[in-house]
């Protein structure tokens, strides 16, 4: 049996559910931070499919990866500086606890 | 074959480190399940024939991003008693499986245009002509430039002590 378009695309369907749970159900903020990672990756994999097996010779799905891994790293380092100052705010990262700005 | 076998072993490994990511009671040993899955994520780029995006992937998620993740919780330690759910563990459990339900559902359905070529194996030289050429993607390069700039000044100013 050979892998297929739909392999990998199922595969990441599959990766961004379980980001998805994972980022609506924790309560660490780190926990969610690495979650919201899970489904950037997963739709990086898509997209390098897609790439691969639509438009072979044109490589902009992979030019698109690159951008998506580019605004990760700046969200990953943006976010945990937050998550650090809320934690020398607070001493809790608890994002069910941090409720300053709930209406 | 050999293809193939490498992405089902691949594919079974990315979900049961998700899983680990989403479900293990330890942050710590969560964390390493982050970093399993982003290698194995970077092997699924190699059975794609994206060899420069697994370097990258290497580089960027296993080197850089997971080391700033273990170094958020170590930093955060005294607070972490495991990694506990909330309230919402049904309904968010609900929307993800009926999320999955219609992608699959989408993705099988879909007649996709697959291409007869098969795709360009050392890819990091046109990757280089597609993101530096004039008309190609220089601009959005220059803007990632920039928000890179953006978030280095941000990050310290937001941890910065007073």
């Amino acid at each position: 049996m050979t892998i297929g378009l739909e392999h990998y695309l199922v595969l990441s369907a599959v990766l961004f559910c379980i980001g998805l749970y994972g980022a609506l159900t924790k309560r660490n903020a780190v926990i969610i931070l690495m979650c919201i990672e899970l489904m950037l990756n997963s739709v990086n994999i898509s997209l390098v499919a897609f790439s691969s097996y639509i438009v072979p010779l044109l490589l902009t799905g992979q030019v698109f990866a690159i951008f998506v891994m580019v605004v990760a790293a700046a969200e990953v380092a943006v976010g945990l500086a937050i998550i650090l100052a809320i934690y020398r705010c607070f001493t809790d990262i608890d994002a069910s606890k941090i409720d300053l700005m709930k209406w | 074959m050999g293809l193939a076998a490498a992405f089902w072993i691949m594919a079974v490994v990315v979900v049961v480190a998700a899983l680990g990511v989403v479900f293990l009671r330890n942050v710590f040993r969560a964390a390493l399940a982050l970093v399993l899955c982003f290698i194995t994520v970077a092997g699924l780029y190699i059975t794609l024939s994206a060899d420069f995006l697994a370097a990258v992937q290497i580089l960027v998620y296993v080197g850089a991003i997971s080391v700033l993740i273990i170094l958020a919780i170590m930093m955060t330690r005294e607070v972490q008693q495991g990694s506990p759910s909330n309230r919402m563990k049904l309904p968010a459990f609900i929307v993800a499986a009926v999320l999955l339900g219609i992608m699959i559902y989408t993705v099988t359905k879909t007649s996709w245009q697959i291409a007869a070529e098969s795709p360009l194996t050392p890819t990091t030289a046109p990757l280089a002509t597609k993101l530096f050429s004039e008309s190609g993607f220089i601009l959005p390069v220059e803007i990632a430039a920039m928000l890179i700039l953006a978030t280095i000044l941000g990050a310290i100013v937001i941890t910065r002590e007073k």
